[in-house]
């Protein structure tokens, strides 16, 4: 695992004024659960669309609402098109879920580090979400299947609240019928018409098909949901350099400036969003930083 | 004649078991099949039994008025199903139901109740085995609990 332990994470993408945002046109917005949607963006007057990597956010834009970070969620292979996916919580989402096509929107980055999907080929790759995880891990997968024969097994464990919180639907079962993915979904709780798995996304890890001393494994979910989770990689034998974890803080200038998103001594905005357990693993369970 | 010993000896749960006891516990094991949709037990029932999912997955679901069955978990393959042998009252607490056609062990629980009452060794390293499956089960639905994919 040495090449692992040593490859550092990918450095942010160079950036233009990272202070300004670039407009773009809302081309298509489409709810992927009850309260989860997609947007579809394009950049305004011809401008060029900048390449993220797989793990990295934007800082979105509303105008006379406010601005908030969110995670790439499409594919960084595509640079015809911008995806994000959010959930209407707040007020700047919910103004986000109201908007036309056509509407104009801001845009900063992208911003923060990356999975390290590139440099961990020829080894299995375990990826873990939780509700709404999935969207910061879905360009990573997109990366890893445009170059998967350079990669051993991979396996994609998801958790959802109900069969109807599941996001990226027909993604997955899409993933699911290729034969060289494993893909497993699970929710907390179902009624009725259900065959899948009831539980939480933990209890897929002991029989997901990897060999845990050439994995890595990326995890992106609830707090308390990814503290278990690396309990169980760990348990299963995974190095805890080699798990990955991305964070979500009150993230502002996107740049490490203004201190908003610190994190006892990370910048999660500029040092993460993605990053090592092994760095943050003793701040997982503080209750107060 | 073939004996469901020397599988049992490979399944996790049973692993470092006295080779004397396994074959007391293979007395009491018997291998069946069910069919997707059938009950292993229905809640209330006396619980004199356990399982080992050999294949499939099997659902434990809670009757709920207005809502049906309710699914509270779904246990795989390879798995334990069933504790309510161990303790009194000795009754089922949910119903447990083949999710897929399964194949699985069967473990008379009065029998084995009966041998580790008589030798306490026996019914210590079940237990052991047992509690630890159960602690498992116990932390998942606790943090279930949390409702971590709710929106805050």
């Amino acid at each position: 695992m040495t090449a692992v332990m040593q490859a550092r994470l990918p450095a942010p993408a160079r950036l233009r004024d990272p202070m300004l945002p670039s407009l773009y046109r809302l081309e298509r917005l489409q709810w992927d659960t009850r309260d989860t949607f997609s947007m579809d963006l394009l950049p305004q007057n011809g401008a060029d669309m900048p390449a993220f990597k797989p793990g990295q956010f934007n800082m979105v834009y509303v105008y006379g609402v406010g601005e908030i970070p969110i995670s790439i969620s499409g594919d960084p292979g595509r640079r015809d098109v911008l995806i994000h996916t959010t959930r209407a919580v707040g007020t700047v989402t919910r103004a986000m879920s109201e908007m036309k096509v056509g509407d104009t929107l801001g845009i900063r980055g992208p911003f923060g580090t990356a999975w390290p999907v590139d440099a961990v080929r020829k080894h299995d790759v375990v990826i873990i979400a939780g509700g709404i995880g999935l969207a910061p891990l879905r360009p990573a997968m997109y990366r890893i299947l445009a170059t998967r024969e350079h990669f051993g097994r991979v396996v994609l464990l998801y958790g959802a609240r109900t069969p109807g919180d599941v996001l990226y639907r027909r993604e997955l079962k899409q993933w699911r019928s290729e034969f060289d993915l494993d893909v497993f979904v699970t929710v907390d709780r179902a009624t009725g018409s259900w065959r899948g798995s009831v539980g939480l996304v933990t209890q897929l890890i002991g029989r997901a098909p990897f060999d845990p001393l050439n994995t890595v494994a990326m995890v992106c979910g609830p707090e308390v949901m990814m503290r278990f989770t690396t309990l169980e990689l760990e348990k299963r034998g995974i190095d805890r350099n080699n798990i990955y974890i991305s964070f979500e803080r009150n993230m502002k200038c996107g740049v490490g400036l203004c201190g908003h998103c610190q994190f006892g001594s990370v910048f999660v905005c500029k040092e993460g969003p993605v990053l090592r357990y092994s760095q943050m693993q003793h701040l997982l369970s503080k209750w107060e930083i | 004649m073939n004996t469901l010993e020397p599988l049992l000896a490979k399944h996790p749960f049973f692993q470092g078991l006295e080779s004397e006891y396994l074959k007391l516990i293979t007395g009491c094991a018997s291998n069946i099949r069910m069919n997707a949709g059938e009950f292993l037990f229905r809640e209330g029932e006396d619980a004199d039994r356990f399982f080992v999912i050999r294949e499939g997955s099997v659902k434990l679901e809670l009757f709920s008025g207005g809502r049906g069955p309710v699914t509270i978990q779904t246990i795989p393959e390879g798995e334990i199903v069933g504790y309510s042998w161990l303790f009194p009252p000795y009754r089922w607490v949910f119903s447990g139901r083949a999710v897929t056609p399964v194949r699985l062990f069967v473990f008379d629980g009065l029998c084995l109740r009966g041998k580790c009452d008589d030798d306490p060794k026996l019914g210590y390293e079940l237990m052991k085995r047992f509690s630890h499956v159960m602690m498992g089960r116990l932390q998942a639905s606790r943090v279930q609990l949390l409702d971590l994919y709710q929106v805050r």
